[in-house]
Order: C-alpha cells, then structure tokens, then sequence
C-alpha cells in the first residue's frame, strides 16, 4: 500500500489515497463538489459535467480525474460556478422541468442543484420542449424521460447492482435518450424493488414508483432544510454548522 | 421472424463468433442482407452474442448506416455538405426527390428506394456527390439522375452506373470506381514513385528501440490535425508493461473538406501498411486494425486483397520478411457514419463492437486502449510517411517545412477554385500561395482544417499552414465573395449537432443553442448582447466538453466573430426603448395558440368576424 499525499482546493490542503479521485478525496475531506450522474456506489462516468474543476489551470471533471500529488485544484471560484450554471441551465433548458407539478420536487437533485448554485431566474437560453414518450406500462413504475437529464445512473444501476440491464443509451446526440431493454418496461424483468428504481438512483423525477407520489409533505422533503451536498460538507473538520433559513419565517 | 431471416442473422454472428466485440461486423451484414436491424433482429443479436437487446439498439441507434427501419433495396445518400450544396446539391435532391415520388429521410412504398442527406462522403474535389448504396457517384446534375434512375430501377445494381472509371487504382477491378484522384502537385514523401518495402526492410534492421528514436529524431507529429508527437506516443505504448498492444490506422477521414486519405488509401496503400507494420515492429504489437469509414466501403475489397498480398509476399503474417520474433496482422474494420469516430477513443469505443463515444482520459490509449491493451492510434498519413523517413532518414524529413512541423502536409482543396484536389506541400506554405496555385483568386473566406477548424479571411491569407500558425488536417475550403457566412458557419453547426455522441451535456445541448443564437442573428433579430451570449456560451462549451469535438465546436462561430466582425455588425441591431428585436408578438401568439388550442381576440381579428 503506497501512501497518502496532498492537494490543494481553493488553496486547502486536502489528503488523497492512492488510485482516488479528486471527487473522492474531496468527498472524504468534507469539501463539497457539486455534481449530478455522479453518486456513491457507482462507476463515475463523467457526464453531466456538473464536476467540472480545474486543475493545474485546465478543467476536468473531478469525479474521473485522478488525485496527484501536488495539484492545485479550483473548486469554488467564480469561473468555475459559472460553468456550472451553464451546465445546469442546459439541463433545464433540454428537457422538461417544470417543478411546481413534479412530484420529485423537494428531492430533485436538479432542482436542488439550480438552488444550491443561485439560479433563480430564467436564462437566455431557449427551451427545446421536446416531446418524448411517458412509459407507464409498468404496474409499479412509470418512465417520463421528459425529465431524465441522461445522467445514466439507472443504466449503471441496473447493470452493476442489479445484474440486469434494464436501461441503455439508445440514439446520439440531441436526440440520445435512455432505452429500455425491452418493447416497453412492462415487457421487461424491471422490478419496483430493484436498486435502479430507488429514489436514490433517478436524481429527477424520470424514475417513478407508482402509488408513492408526494409522500412527503412540503417541509420535509429532502432538501427543504438542507442544500445538496451538506452531508458531505458535514465531514469537513472546521465545518460549522449553517442553519438554511426558510424565506417564510424569515417574513414573519 | 420468418426462418429465412433468423438463419441470415444467425450466420452473420457465426461468422464472428458469437463475438459482440465484432459487432460492428455482424451489424454490417444484417443491415445489408435485411435493409434493416429490428427489434426481433437486435433481440437474436443479443440473444446470440450474450449481450442486451438494449446495447445491441444503443449501437444500431448510434451510426447513421445501420436503421432500425426498413430501408430500400436501394438506398440513395446524398452528400450535404457546404461544398455540394454550393455546388447544386439542392437542385439534385429535387430531382431525386420528384422523381422517386419521396423526400429526403423516406423509402418509397414498394420498398426499392430510400433517399437520405449524409454528411462530407470525403468527394468536395467532385462535388455534388451521392452514395449509392456503397457505390459513390460524382458531378451530379440534375439532368444525370434520370439516367441514374433508369439505370437502377432496370438493373437493381448500384454499380453497373459507373461507365468511366477514374484515373490511377480507381479503375483496379476490385475498385471501379468513377472518383478521380486528382492530385494536382506530388511530393516528395508521399505522392512520389518509390518502394514501399524499403522502409520496412530498413526498420527491420534496427531494434525496436531504434526505430523509435528514428521517428523522434524526424519529428514527425499527427496529421488528423492534433500534432502530437509520433515518436513519444509510440515510446508510450511500448513502455507500457503489457502483453499485447495494437496498432490502429484511422481511416475514420470524416471532417467536411477532407478527402487526402481517400487518395493515399487508393494510391498508396502498401506504404500505409508497411508504416503499420513498422509501427507494430517499434511498440511490439502483434494486431493492428485499419478503421475505415463507411463512406470509403467501395475501397474495402481492394484493401483486402492488398493485405491479402502482402501476407503472400511475407510482409505480413509470422516471420516478416525472414524476422522469426515478428509477427503482425491487420484486420479492417468498417466504420457505419459517425464522424465522432475519429476522436482515437472513440474509435476504439466502435472497434470493440460499441457506439462510439469517447473513453474517460487518463487512461490513454497508449496506456489502455483496445480491450485494455495499449494502442497507438495514427492517422492514414502519418503511418505513410513513416517508411518514407526509415527509408530515408530523419534529417531528410526534417529538412522539409518548419522548425515545429517537419516534412510534407496532404491538403485538401475544395469549394471555389479552378483546380480542387489534393496538394503535397512543405508545412510553412501560406495560404495565399495554396490559394494561386489552386487558382482561387478570388477567394474571400477559407475554411481552414474543416468544420473544427478556422475560417479566415483575406487578412489572413498571408498566415502559414504548420503547427506553430494555422494547424489543421489539411481541409481547405475557399469561398469566393458571392457567399454567405454566416450560412456556412450555421451549416458547421448543424453539422456538429448530427456528430456529437451526446455522451456530456456541453456539446449535446451547447451546441443546438449555439446554433439557434447565430439564428437569431441571420434572422435580423440580434442584438449586440447576442454575440457576448454567443462568446459565453462557446466558453463554456470548450471548457467542459469531454472530448475534441466540443474542444473544437464552436470555432465555426467564434472565428467567423473574429475574422468577419463586420459581417456581424451588419447583422445585430441596437433597439430603441427596450424593444427586444428577437420578440416577435405574432410568433408568440401562433405558439400560444397552438398550446391553448384557440384564438386570442385581440390580436386575431379573424376571429372575432367570425364571430
């Protein structure tokens, strides 16, 4: 086992393990990056660009770039969230998201995302509005890829826990999308128990399990106290505790 | 499924094994013997070569040549590029159009045609050009296709079309091709008279080691237009600890306006072999892959047979040329129209049986790359000069062009000039000497290296052609003062629109706003905060794009800024009191309605007479 060496993060120093990524090392460190295809437990892919740093002066995406020794990594910086927002403006703009009728709302990893960077008005780029198919074939999941965000986690879910290959991408392009490895997903051996329909693994409301809409009341959903990624900053050593405050109190 | 089609499925996976690593392959045959890969064909597939239904989709959906939909027997794909339109592509798709009774993107009735757009089929020197299934027609008018389609509805066979054939190895019986080379000026290293072999047999000589520091020494960078260092890629792989390696030709020529590696795989194939054969003597790799574009299918069986013939002379096999520890082989590999297989990963993605979307980096090819193993991936030209340096030495190729770029460059010349076609130069030639010698006068634009690369002005025409000014793979373009800019930057747009694989969210959603922001522009609707948005927009594109083709896609725009800025000027207007020239009421109103299903009282009139 070779040993443990040092970068820095907006000029912290942060400790890697050999064969980490920045991601992970920073992830460990408890110095949050935001990101959206990338979750625990899955191969990162590098897509969503979400991760985007720079490193030594050049970007790259921190979830499949490696630590080294010595790199000077920037994370927090203006440059830097700006592409981020753009990126998640793309997002936005691609497909259809119009969170007040979404029942992920509150635990959109999208959404929370658009908060955590401070997008809250509209940007200059145009809305594509495509229409694409809802498959509610399945008696205990519905697809509406109206809002995939083609991060792939359900592909990689469903391939590498599962065992399964339910999903795959199918066309290229503008017009890639997420197949099913069926006619529909009725007609394959998709499961309302598999680790692919999980609430952890569809970060948007694509993914839904039937009968289970709006299960949580509006102040009790996932990101109505916190913002993303404050679990991993609660690991930071000198993190001190930040009370987000609720625009309704703050009023009254 | 009938019978019939389930056993023509069955022996084109037979015929590799079951292997889905040969997908592509397998793909090939049941597109061309059923016109069509559909889901009962992809579920055999799958079924067959233990894989998904679903991957075998996400490959077929991947690659413009392969249709999950019937296709006609006979399938007409006329060539969209900028050049061919200039050149009157447009009448002759309306002449293809009415008299097949389709439009572009149908299949008549009767199952006999279909008519598509294709990208750059690599004949801009012989433009307007088609792919008649793998038979490539030149010169199109809309006079000829009458005669074309009397010709196909009588015979049914794309090939018996070809009267005349071209000039040098278009005429081999195994090429029959109408596409004429036209090589306007030979040079030394590669469109000149030598033995191929001689090369070979000198690298053969050294050690391994010795050939690659030959190939250092003569400098010798990537001529895809990237320019990396032949030498330090190719010491790369081969210190690599492995137990095999590959050596990968890209043949994968799809950037719009190139066409030198078609002449080089016409004219000159054994010296590219032989350059991969001393490639896999200096890294130590016992497989190499010739990645052709599906566009260049017509040259595949006169490919074959010349490995087939150097297997017979020895130059390929086991114990080349009396070496008893060296063996090598190549396989070709058939690309099916995705010009993102270019990019090296990418290629290699679509030689392992995948779509052909780019590899995470690190690792590189050179450290992993096909199945795993390290890989030097080399264009068509940079492996043909590499016997032309063993054979002559690195201080005699170094003696040509420049200090950063040595030896000779292929370029490509199309679109407005007197003689299109293919020039050897020493790099450091400007481009106004490529532009007199090509008799392009005239000239008021030039694309430089293609869709990805440059398109300059007449205040540019003195710059230099080398790696240290105007990179490129060679691609030029000349537009004479009669054309549009802004339409040709647009086009590149669409271009990289159909191309991107789609893989990250830049260059998959960048690039469609990119577009509708120069739109807007040509629309008379922009205004001057429309090409900072542009500026912005392409910035981040670059900056976080995964691979070269987000790198280098919005340079249609950003250079046509910097080198046309009048052209832009012209087009965005300052508006008076907030008016927001982009906002058209009436076009707000037709979405509204169309939305709502009904008719505003205010503002359509129409409704309220009938009312």
């Amino acid at each position: 086992m070779s040993t443990e060496f040092e970068f820095t993060v907006d000029g912290e120093t942060v400790v890697a393990k050999p064969g980490q990524t920045i991601m992970d090392a920073c992830d460990d460190a408890g110095v949050y990056i935001p990101r959206l295809c990338d979750v625990e437990g899955l191969v990162p892919q590098g897509s969503c660009r979400v991760c985007t740093v720079k490193v030594n002066g050049r970007t790259a995406a921190a979830c499949t770039q490696p630590a080294e020794p010595g790199v000077v990594v920037e994370n927090d910086t203006p440059q830097v969230q700006g592409y981020r927002r753009d990126l998640v403006r793309m997002l936005f703009h691609e497909g259809n998201h119009l969170c007040p009728i979404c029942e992920a709302s509150g635990r959109c990893e999208l959404q929370a995302m658009a908060y955590r960077l401070g997008i809250s008005q509209d940007s200059l780029y145009p809305y594509l509005q495509p229409v694409r198919p809802v498959d509610a074939s399945h008696p205990d999941i519905a697809l509406d890829t109206n809002r995939c965000i083609l991060c792939g986690r359900c592909i990689r879910a469903s391939r590498d826990v599962d065992g399964k290959n339910i999903f795959e991408y199918v066309g290229r392009g503008i017009h890639k999308r997420i197949g099913v490895n069926a006619e529909n997903l009725a007609a394959s051996d998709a499961s309302i128990d598999d680790y692919a329909m999980s609430l952890e693994v569809c970060p948007v409301g694509c993914i839904i399990r039937k009968r289970e809409g709006f299960f949580a009341p509006i102040g009790q959903r996932q990101f109505d106290n916190k913002p993303i990624g404050w679990e991993i900053e609660a690991r930071h050593k000198n993190r001190i505790a930040v009370h987000q405050i609720d625009p309704s109190e703050e009023q009254s | 499924m009938d019978n019939d089609n389930a056993t023509l499925i069955k022996q084109a996976c037979a015929d590799y094994d079951n292997d889905p690593r040969r997908m592509m392959d397998i793909l090939w045959q049941v597109q061309d013997k059923l016109r069509c890969i559909d889901g009962e064909a992809m579920s055999l597939i799958a079924s067959l070569t233990g894989t998904y239904r679903v991957e075998v989709e996400g490959v077929v959906s991947f690659y413009a040549f392969f249709s999950d939909k019937r296709k006609g027997d006979i399938t007409i794909r006329l060539c969209d590029d900028i050049i061919d339109r200039h050149a009157g592509a447009q009448a002759v798709a309306e002449a293809f159009s009415g008299a097949l009774g389709i439009q572009p993107g149908e299949t008549s009735t009767d199952g006999a045609f279909s008519l598509e757009f294709t990208p750059c089929i690599g004949m801009c020197d012989q433009a307007p050009a088609a792919l008649i299934n793998d038979v490539v027609v030149t010169r199109l008018t809309p006079a000829k296709v009458k005669s074309i389609l009397r010709t196909l509805r009588k015979t049914k066979d794309p090939q018996t079309l070809i009267g005349k054939t071209g000039d040098g190895a278009n005429s081999d019986p195994l090429v029959q091709a109408m596409v004429r080379n036209n090589i306007r000026q030979p040079g030394p290293v590669l469109l000149t008279d030598v033995d191929p072999e001689q090369g070979l047999r000198a690298a053969l000589q050294l050690s391994p080691q010795e050939v690659i520091s030959h190939i250092e020494e003569s400098l010798l960078r990537g001529r895809g237009g990237a320019g990396f260092p032949t030498g330090r890629k190719w010491r790369l792989a081969a210190n690599t600890p492995a137990e095999e390696r590959y050596v990968i030709c890209n043949a994968d020529e799809g950037e719009p306006g190139t066409f030198k590696d078609r002449v080089l795989l016409t004219e000159k194939p054994d010296l590219l072999f032989s350059g991969m054969t001393i490639a896999a003597y200096a890294v130590g790799a016992r497989h190499g892959i010739l990645y052709l574009r599906g566009e260049y299918r017509y040259l595949r069986a006169y490919l074959e047979e010349t490995l087939q013939r150097r297997r017979e002379q020895n130059l390929l096999g086991s114990g080349i040329l009396g070496r008893k520890d060296f063996a090598f082989d190549i396989r070709i590999q058939m690309g099916a129209g995705a010009y993102i297989c270019g990019e090296e990963s990418s290629l290699i993605s679509s030689c392992e049986g995948k779509r052909g979307e780019p590899k995470n980096r690190p690792p590189f090819p050179v450290q992993s790359g096909y199945l795993g193993y390290p890989t030097v991936v080399n264009n068509v030209e940079t492996l043909s000069c590499v016997p032309r340096i063993m054979a002559q030495g690195a201080t005699w190729f170094r003696g040509m062009g420049t200090t950063g770029s040595s030896g000779t460059k292929l370029l490509s010349v199309s679109g407005d000039c007197a003689r299109p076609g293919i020039y050897e130069v020493a790099f450091g030639v400007t481009l106004a000497e490529i532009l007199e010698q090509a008799g392009a006068q005239d000239a008021a634009a030039i694309v430089v290296g293609g869709a990805s690369g440059q398109i300059v002005g007449r205040t540019e025409f003195h710059r230099r052609l080398c790696f240290e000014d105007l990179a490129s793979a060679g691609a030029i373009v000349c537009f004479n003062s009669s054309r549009n800019i802004l339409e040709a930057a647009a086009y590149y747009m669409d271009f990289f629109i159909e191309e991107s694989c789609g893989y990250c969210t830049p260059c998959r959603v960048g690039n469609v706003f990119l577009k509708k922001g120069l739109e807007k522009i040509m629309h008379g609707e922009g205004e001057p905060e429309d090409l900072d948005y542009l500026r912005n927009l392409s910035d981040t594109i670059i900056a976080t794009s995964r691979c070269g083709l987000g790198h280098t896609s919005p340079n249609p725009i950003l250079s046509t800024m910097e080198y046309f800025p009048l052209v832009y000027s012209a087009m965005v207007k300052e508006r008076p009191g907030g008016m927001q020239a982009g906002f058209n009421i009436q076009k707000a109103l037709d979405e509204a309605r169309i939305i709502a299903k009904r008719r505003s009282l205010i503002y359509d009139p129409a409704y309220g007479d009938r009312e």
